[in-house]
């Protein structure tokens, strides 16, 4: 090193040239990004890999017994050609957007309630919690025993109205699908709004009382500016979380879904793992994970992960 | 509406209690079923409680390898949670307090995790589990969902350890502290409630989680809860009030997590995904 360098260091030869005691201390004082590893690498390998691993196995075939072989571009014109991958595409799409209409109006009206301050609100919000708890098999299993059209609640009871083949006809089981889902996952979302709209200063409710809003009024000029960020968060969990429903699904009709409810993954489980077809399921599996990250860029773009990441930065 | 109690939410009120019925019939059903005993259950009227209940059902389930199912439920949450956390606040730790460009590219990396579906990697994990040898053990089921924990509890951690605040970390510094004294004795303390609450979430996750177990273990040995009732419901057939005292046993440790740890798991997920 040259006496002129010393002189006048550049930026990089500042960096990694012999420390001062200052910038010692600040390099102990910012942790080294060897702690990050551990994270980083479980992630990786399990998180990561597989869907690089997914993108290989989908050009050869594999029956999960023998080694895979190479064939190309086979799985992919025959899965994406196939009447099941179009059946499955159509039902997820349908299965995304109705529960999040579902969904949406009824936790926003149930988490506004909640934000309330009368004790018996905190009773209901403690039993509307209850439903998180359980499994999605132990919310199935209960469900198929309900729905039972022979030895269900509805034969039970003897109201014919109750007693429909919900789980083998394909409109029914759509909409019993529907609901199961809104059952498990409305309670999480009313939370969300419930936090959101107690984060809301109370002034501006008071400020609208004073100048004679209706509650309607007050709802939509005070309270939905307010809880804007709030709709976009749960929003995004809601419609990743739908497209990718199985537990369910597998469990309410046995593990032998019909056409009704064949929605992709339930598609790619039965290609892979019951038609032992793991090229073609790795093939759907692609299909996925291109359809999360739309969903998850489709928010970002509007708002979403974005927003909540430069809140964060701007801490 | 906190402010407006003076005026009845009507619409609000009437909704939340048919809500309430929607929630509450079914988990009724669930507990009084299970009571039930299996010869009168099909001529019962279903929504009365039984007249001579009886626990011969959790009988049945505790003599069909339930305890077996549980201890395995229980040693893949405590090893998914235990390693998730301890993991997931090192590289908060790092995120947070380092200027370098990978801890802020770890963290976007991380991000992104979160809108991986964890169904599309069941195939490629099933491929990668079984080369390594790790097909039908509990280890199957604990590595992908330490993986698939890893993002949201990095997520929550991160959002309450940028809370902490500058000075506590410059005056550790000056007292010489290095980087996992300042991580264990100042970090770990404040985060403490953050640290529950992903926890409990966490356990959560894992505890009910289903599609690893189905794919990637196949014998009795290595069976969790989850899992289990799906078998359970193979074996014990039309047995229903069998099926349901299932139901409530794999439930009540989750019960008593959530009965405990409920004020922080609600406080601090919905701090976490809306901050």
């Amino acid at each position: 090193m040259t006496l002129l360098t010393r002189a006048e260091p550049t930026v990089a030869e500042r960096r990694s040239g012999p420390p001062t005691p200052a910038s010692r201390g600040l390099a102990r004082d910012e942790p080294s990004s060897l702690l990050l590893i551990p994270a980083l690498l479980i992630f990786a390998v399990f998180v990561v890999a597989p869907l690089g691993v997914a993108l290989y196995l989908s050009f050869t075939r594999w029956d999960a017994i023998s080694d895979p072989t190479w064939t190309g571009l086979e799985n992919w014109v025959r899965i994406l050609g196939s009447e099941n991958f179009s059946n499955g595409l159509i039902l997820s799409v349908k299965v995304v957007v109705i529960s999040w209409l579902v969904q949406t109006p009824i936790s926003l009206l149930l988490g506004v309630f909640m934000a309330g301050t009368q004790k018996y609100r905190a009773v209901l919000a403690a039993l509307f919690f209850l439903p998180i708890i359980l499994s999605s098999a132990a919310v199935a299993l209960a469900f198929k025993s309900i729905l039972d059209p022979n030895f269900g609640l509805g034969a039970s009871l003897g109201i014919p109205g109750l007693q429909q083949d919900w789980l083998g006809d394909p409109d029914l089981i759509f909409a019993v699908v529907i609901f199961i889902i809104a059952w498990q996952f409305v309670p999480f979302h009313s939370l969300l709004y419930q936090a959101g709209v107690r984060q809301i200063p109370k002034s501006l409710f008071e400020a609208a009382e004073l100048d004679g809003a209706s509650r309607l009024q007050t709802f939509a000029h005070v309270t939905w500016p307010q809880i804007r960020n709030t709709v976009v968060t749960s929003s995004t969990i809601m419609l990743v979380g739908s497209l990718t429903y199985f537990d369910v699904i597998f469990v309410l009709t046995g593990g032998v879904p019909g056409f009704g409810i064949r929605i992709l993954p339930v598609d790619m489980y039965l290609t892979g793992f019951a038609a032992n077809d793991m090229g073609g399921a790795s093939v759907l599996a692609m299909v996925l994970v291109l359809l999360g990250l739309l969903i998850a860029l489709g928010i970002t773009s509007f708002s979403g992960f974005g927003k909540m990441n430069s809140q964060q930065e701007g801490l | 509406m906190s402010a407006s109690g003076r005026r009845p939410n009507v619409l609000g009120a009437a909704g939340a209690f048919l809500w309430l019925g929607i929630i509450i019939v079914p988990i009724y059903y669930i507990v009084i079923t299970s009571l039930r005993r299996q010869e009168g259950y099909f001529t019962d009227n279903q929504l009365l409680p039984p007249l001579n209940p009886t626990l011969e059902s959790y009988g049945k389930v505790l003599e069909s390898g339930f305890l077996l199912y549980f201890s395995n439920s229980v040693i893949v949450t405590v090893a998914s949670v235990a390693v998730t956390v301890i993991v997931s606040l090192m590289a908060a730790f790092v995120i947070v307090r380092s200027n370098r460009w990978t801890a802020k590219a770890s963290f976007s990396l991380l991000l992104m995790g979160l809108a991986i579906p964890l169904q599309a990697t069941i195939v490629p994990l099933f491929y990668m589990i079984s080369k390594a040898g790790l097909y039908d053990s509990l280890w199957a089921i604990i590595l992908p969902s330490i993986g698939f924990a890893i993002p949201v509890t990095v997520l929550i951690l991160v959002n309450f350890v940028r809370d902490i605040p500058r000075e506590l970390f410059d005056s550790m510094r000056v007292d010489g502290s290095g980087q996992w004294r300042i991580l264990w004795s100042l970090v770990a303390p404040l985060a403490r409630p953050a640290i529950v609450t992903v926890a409990v979430y966490d356990a959560l996750t894992v505890w009910n989680a289903f599609l690893f177990a189905l794919v990637l273990t196949q014998s009795p040995e290595n069976r969790v809860l989850p899992l289990s009732l799906w078998t359970f419901q193979g074996e014990f057939n039309v047995n229903v009030p069998g099926i349901m005292a299932a139901v409530v046993l794999s439930t009540i440790p989750i019960l008593v997590l959530y009965v405990l740890g409920r004020r922080q798991l609600v406080s601090g997920m919905t701090a976490g995904f809306s901050k």
